[in-house]
C-alpha cells in the first residue's frame, strides 16, 4: 500500500472508529476471558475444596456445572464477537474501503 | 507409562497423563502389541481409498504455490473450522483425555478446558489481522514491514523445530496406537503413515490435507457423540445417575485396593469410608493443578501456544477474507468445546462399563492394552465388534490428518520462507517454489519416518510440550508484537524471539520431563515447574521489547515507519491477498 493512501485512510474519522471501537472491544473481551480461565484455575489452585461441594443430595457437585460452564462460556464470547465483527464493523469497513476508493 | 496408571493414581502418575496426552498431540507411551483386527484394517482402507480420491481431484487443482500452500484461498468459514478442529481433535487427546477422565474424573475437564481457551483469544486479537496481512505462512505476517531475511530465517526456525517435535511424537504415537489396535508391526506403521502422509501433502497440497481434515473430523465428532450417547441412554439420560454409579464403582474398587486399606489402618479411620472419599474424589478437583505457578504457567503454554502453531495459523490464509477467518475459529471453538464434553461423558462411560468388564481387564482396575484403551473398550462396550474397528480407523485417520498438516507447514517454512524470501529475494517462480515444497515434503517424510523408528523406545513425553511452550515463547510474541506493537524493529524481533525459543528450550531440558526422567541427571529438576511457558514467554516478550527500543539503527527507523501502513491493512483488509479463484 502507499504511504499517502494509508495516511489518507488513517485520516479518516470512520477508520478511526473503527480502529478504536473495535480493538477496544477485543481487548475487553479478552480481558473477561482470562478472568474467566485464570480464576477458574485459581479457584482450584486455592480452595480445593469449593468446587468439589455436593449440590443436592445426590453425587453431582458444583464443579460439573462450571467446568461445562467455561467451555459453554468460551463459545459463546467468541459467538459474541464474531457476530458484531461480521456484521457492524465488517459493514464500517466497507464504508471506509469504498471511501478510499472515490 | 500410561499402563501403569491404577485407580488410585497419584499426583505423579497423572503428570504423566497429562504430558503424554499433551496438546492435539503427544506420546502413548509403550503399548502393548495387539491381535490383528480386521475389521480395523478395512474401515481404514476404505477411509485411505476415499482420501485418495480426494487427493486425486485435489491434485488437478494445485498448480501454483498458491493452491499448494492455501487452496487458493478458496475454502470456506465452516469448512475451515472443522479442518482447524481436525487439526486439533488429535488421536492422543482423544485417547488421552478419556483416559486421563477416567483415571482421575473431574481434573480431565480441567485438562481439556485448558485446549479451549486459547481460541477466543486468537479471535479477538489475531485472526483477523492474520488473514490480511498474511498470504502463505505466518511469516508473511510476522516480517511484513521488516528486514525479510532475519525475520523469517527465526520464523522458519521456529515453525522447523516446532514441527519437528510434534511430528516426531505424532510419529511415535502412531506407530504404539496401530500396533496396539491394528496388530501391526511398529516400523510398518510409521511407514504406512509416512508414506499416505507424503501422498496426500506432495499431490494434493493444502486442499487434499483440508479434505482429509475434514473428513477425519466428521468421522471423529460421529463417533465420539455416538459413544456418549450410547453412555447416556445406559442411565436414562440422566447424568446424576451416571455419575453415581461412576462414584459407586470407585468406591468399589477403592475398598479393594491394598493400598488404601494399609493408608486407612495408618491414619485409624475405617477403610470403607477412606474408599468412599476416594469414590467421590473424581467428582471434584484432584491433583492435577499443584501450585499457582505451575498452572498458570501451564495454561499460558496452552492458551498462547494454539496462537504460535505453525500448522494451525496457516489455516487462517485457506479462507477468502477475514469474515471467513473469524467465522472459522467460531467454528472450530464449538467443535472443540462440544469434543471435550464428548470426552468427559466417555471418561465416566468407562469407568462404568470399563473397569468393571473382565473382558477389558488385566487384574483389578488395569486396562488391557494400556490405560489409553479406555475409549476403545468403551468402544467395543456400547457398539460392539464393527464399532470398535470404526474408532480404531478413526483414530489411525486422525493421527494422519494431523501429520500432514504439521508437514505441509514445515515444507512452506523451507520454501517459502527460506528458499523463494530468503536465498531468492522474493524473484523465485512459482513452478521454483512449488518444486523446492514437494522436495522439503518428500525430505520431511522420510525425516519422520526415520526418527519415529529411532525414537520408538525413548520417552518422548517431554516434545509436545516442548513444541506449545516454544510456539507459546517464540512464535506468538513475535507475531503478537510485530502486529500491535509501533515501536518494534526487525532487530528486536529476531533477538526477542531466538530469547524466547531458546529460554524455552533450555527450561524444558532443566525440567523433570527431560533432566530427570529422560536425562537421569538428579532425582530433583532443577527447573521445578511443569510448564517453563511464563518465565519464556516474559523472556520472549521483555527481549523484544528491549532490543526495539535500545535499537537507533537507519533499519529501525524503517521498521516504525512502515507501522502506518501494515495498521491500515491489517484493520481494512485493503491489499490484503485475495482468493485466487478456480
Amino acid at each position: 500500500m502507499q504511504k499517502e493512501t494509508a495516511a489518507a485512510i488513517a485520516a479518516n474519522p470512520k477508520y478511526q472508529r473503527l480502529v478504536a471501537t473495535r480493538s477496544s472491544f477485543g481487548w475487553l473481551l479478552t480481558a473477561i476471558m482470562m478472568v474467566v480461565y485464570y480464576g477458574y484455575i485459581g479457584i482450584i489452585a486455592f480452595d480445593k475444596e469449593l468446587l468439589a461441594k455436593p449440590l443436592g443430595s445426590g453425587v453431582m457437585t458444583l464443579g460439573i456445572p462450571v467446568g461445562l460452564g467455561v467451555i459453554l462460556f468460551t463459545i459463546i464470547i467468541t459467538g459474541i464477537y464474531v457476530r458484531r465483527a461480521n456484521t457492524e464493523f465488517d459493514a464500517l469497513t466497507q464504508e471506509i474501503i469504498k471511501e478510499s476508493r472515490s | 507409562m500410561i499402563g501403569r496408571i491404577t485407580r488410585n493414581a497419584g499426583a505423579l502418575a497423572l503428570m504423566l497423563v497429562s504430558i503424554s496426552a499433551f496438546a492435539a498431540g503427544g506420546d502413548l507411551g509403550q503399548l502393548e502389541k495387539q491381535p490383528t483386527n480386521w475389521t480395523a484394517i478395512i474401515m481404514f482402507a476404505v477411509f485411505v481409498v476415499a482420501t485418495l480420491f480426494i487427493t486425486k481431484a485435489a491434485a488437478a487443482k494445485t498448480k501454483s504455490a498458491a493452491d499448494f500452500y492455501t487452496a487458493g484461498g478458496g475454502i470456506t468459514g465452516f469448512q475451515n473450522g472443522m479442518a482447524i478442529a481436525g487439526d486439533y481433535m488429535s488421536a492422543a487427546s482423544f485417547l488421552g483425555i478419556s483416559a486421563a477422565v477416567m483415571a482421575n474424573g473431574y481434573d480431565g475437564l480441567i485438562y481439556s478446558i485448558g485446549f479451549l481457551v486459547g481460541w477466543p483469544v486468537i479471535t479477538f486479537l489475531m485472526a483477523e489481522r492474520l488473514r490480511n496481512l498474511g498470504k502463505f505462512t505466518f511469516a508473511d505476517v510476522a516480517a511484513y514491514r521488516f528486514s525479510q531475511t532475519p525475520i523469517r530465517a527465526f520464523a522458519a526456525s521456529g515453525t522447523l523445530v516446532v514441527v519437528a517435535f510434534y511430528l516426531i511424537a505424532q510419529m511415535v504415537g502412531a506407530g504404539q496406537l496401530i500396533k496396539l489396535l491394528f496388530g501391526l508391526e511398529y516400523w510398518m506403521a510409521v511407514v504406512i503413515v509416512g508414506a499416505l502422509m507424503m501422498v496426500y501433502v506432495l499431490f494434493g497440497g493444502m486442499t487434499a490435507t483440508t479434505w482429509v481434515q475434514i473428513i477425519k473430523a466428521c468421522l471423529l465428532l460421529a463417533g465420539a457423540t455416538f459413544m456418549a450417547v450410547m453412555v447416556l441412554a445406559k442411565f436414562g439420560f440422566s447424568p446424576e445417575a451416571m455419575f453415581a454409579k461412576a462414584v459407586e464403582i470407585k468406591t468399589m474398587l477403592a475398598s479393594q485396593d491394598a493400598k488404601v486399606i494399609e493408608e486407612a489402618a495408618a491414619k485409624g479411620v475405617e477403610a470403607s469410608n477412606l474408599a468412599a472419599t476416594k469414590g467421590l474424589s473424581i467428582m471434584g478437583p484432584g491433583t492435577f493443578v499443584k501450585d499457582p505457578i505451575s498452572a498458570i504457567s501451564f495454561g499460558m503454554a496452552l492458551m498462547f501456544g494454539t496462537a504460535g502453531l505453525p500448522h494451525i495459523l496457516m489455516r487462517f490464509f485457506t479462507v477468502p477474507d477475514a469474515k471467513e477467518a473469524r467465522k472459522s475459529v467460531l467454528w472450530a471453538t464449538t467443535w472443540i468445546g462440544y469434543f471435550y464434553v464428548l470426552t468427559f461423558i466417555i471418561g465416566f462411560g468407562a469407568i462404568c462399563f470399563v473397569l468393571t468388564n473382565p473382558e477389558f481387564l488385566e487384574g483389578v482396575g488395569k486396562l488391557r492394552g494400556g490405560g489409553n484403551m479406555a475409549a476403545i473398550h468403551l468402544a467395543s462396550a456400547v457398539g460392539g465388534n464393527v464399532f470398535l474397528g470404526f474408532i480404531s480407523a478413526v483414530a489411525f485417520a486422525t493421527i494422519l490428518a494431523v501429520v500432514a498438516g504439521l508437514t505441509l507447514s514445515g515444507a512452506s517454512a523451507v520454501s517459502h520462507d527460506l528458499y523463494a524470501t530468503v536465498f531468492k529475494k522474493g524473484k523465485a517462480s512459482s513452478e521454483d517454489e512449488l518444486k523446492v515444497s514437494r522436495m522439503t515434503t518428500i525430505a520431511l517424510g522420510v525425516i519422520a519416518v526415520v526418527l519415529g523408528i529411532a525414537f520408538e523406545k525413548q520417552n518422548i513425553a517431554f516434545m509436545v510440550s516442548l513444541a506449545f511452550a516454544i510456539a507459546a515463547s517464540a512464535n506468538f510474541p513475535v507475531l503478537f508484537m510485530s502486529v500491535l506493537w509501533k515501536d518494534c524493529t526487525t532487530r528486536g524481533a529476531a533477538m526477542g524471539g531466538f530469547l524466547g525459543l531458546i529460554t524455552a528450550v533450555v527450561l524444558t531440558v532443566l525440567s523433570k520431563s527431560v533432566w530427570v526422567d529422560v536425562l537421569h541427571m538428579a532425582d530433583a529438576p532443577v527447573f521445578p515447574y511443569t510448564s517453563p511457558a511464563l518465565f519464556s514467554m516474559t523472556a520472549g516478550f521483555v527481549g523484544i521489547w528491549l532490543f526495539s527500543i535500545l535499537d537507533n539503527s537507519p533499519r529501525a527507523k524503517e521498521d516504525r515507519a512502515g507501522y502506518l501502513a501494515q495498521k491500515v491493512r491489517s484493520e481494512t483488509g485493503i491489499g490484503a491477498a485475495g482468493a485466487s479463484g478456480h
